[in-house]
């Protein structure tokens, strides 16, 4: 018996309507996983989301991302997490979950008298 | 004595292997190694850029920095041997780990040389090749202790390339130009690599015939094809710019 499995992974863009790569045997290079790529691009700043790439483990991850995001300067620290740990919320669900804040006005912080001296609130 | 032996076997040996590298540029595995390894080809460049201008500096004549890479000879190429060609991901690897463990050894002693300008190249350069070393490193390691495959493919790219690693620890004219302790840096290099062999399941080969020649302008017959690609547009159009 033999099954096509399709696995879906963050990151995925599928030119076909199924989406998601198939599921190959072992040892072809385009097995190595996913990563997702964070860099704080100076000290005391946030790690922020770069892009990403492929490597084989999380040691690769990170020379790749020395390699492909910090070779201009952009960065003093990465992150790499593989991509099939990011939990992402699901776009048919955006109704749900954003829309209901879009009339609730109050509860930005727009209603409160500011005394003159308080710049750049 | 003058330093312009050992900076010309210094660049000599950085502008080849980096030559040979960038051959990957476009034809890497995988997208971000071929980026990694074209990044390395251009870090060696940088550094023979730089030892080919004090090189010219010291010179004089009107010499610079081009003249010395493109207008040069094989039999005045000073390069360890270097020249052989890129082979396999895995030899190109096992090479560069080679020699950026000899680089880096190098280099460290280097950078406490008396000659400021000199030392100061060398400080700059240690970095990059701290993360030359690292990258290759893992290479080898990975591939050694990899399938059946890799690890057949790295013993026979070691087979092939040991010999040409002994050249790196007989003294020439350019290492007493440098003033280099070559017994010290030998026996770090051997005990680094030994330590690396150990993780990537490879045998350190023994009592091998080791050839030498690279450091007095006797190159393998690689060399020629190499410059000949090199310097072909400024030996046709002499003094052409771009």
């Amino acid at each position: 018996m033999h099954f096509n499995l399709r696995i879906f992974r963050y990151g995925d863009i599928p030119e076909d309507k199924s989406g998601g790569e198939l599921q190959q045997s072992a040892s072809t290079k385009n097995d190595w996983p996913l990563w997702e790529v964070f860099i704080r691009s100076k000290q005391g700043l946030d790690h922020k989301h770069v892009g990403s790439l492929h490597a084989a483990d999380a040691q690769m991850a990170i020379e790749n991302a020395r390699d492909v995001y910090t070779r201009r300067m952009e960065g003093v620290s990465i992150w790499v997490v593989e991509s099939k740990h990011v939990h992402a919320s699901l776009p048919e669900e955006a109704g749900s979950l954003y829309d209901p804040a879009q009339d609730k006005i109050y509860r930005h912080p727009t209603f409160y008298d500011l005394p003159d001296e308080v710049n750049h609130m | 004595m003058t330093l312009l032996p050992g900076l010309l076997y210094l660049a000599d040996t950085t502008l080849i292997l980096s030559h040979r590298n960038s051959e990957w540029c476009g034809h890497g595995p995988v997208l971000e190694q071929d980026i990694a390894i074209s990044n390395m080809s251009l870090d060696l460049i940088g550094q023979c850029r730089n030892f080919y201008q004090y090189a010219a500096d010291l010179q004089g004549n009107g010499a610079t920095e081009d003249s010395m890479a493109y207008l040069r000879t094989g039999r005045e190429f000073k390069n360890l041997l270097a020249e052989l060609p890129k082979g396999d991901w895995g030899f190109t690897t096992l090479r560069q780990y080679l020699f950026s463990q000899f680089q880096y050894l190098q280099f460290r002693q280097l950078s406490k040389h008396k000659d400021e300008r000199l030392a100061a190249i060398a400080a700059k350069s240690f970095k990059e090749t701290t993360y030359h070393l690292r990258w290759s490193r893992e290479w080898v390691i990975r591939l050694g202790d990899g399938t059946a495959e890799s690890h057949a493919r790295m013993a026979a790219a070691l087979k092939e390339m040991w010999p040409y690693t002994g050249e790196m620890f007989m003294t020439a004219q350019p290492d007493e130009a440098l003033g280099l302790n070559l017994a010290m840096l030998q026996q770090e290099w051997e005990q680094e690599v030994k330590q690396v062999f150990g993780e990537a399941k490879l045998d350190m080969p023994h009592g091998v015939f080791m050839h030498s020649g690279g450091k007095s302008g006797r190159h393998t017959e690689h060399l020629g094809f190499i410059l000949a690609e090199m310097q072909y547009m400024q030996r046709a159009y002499p003094g052409c710019e771009w």
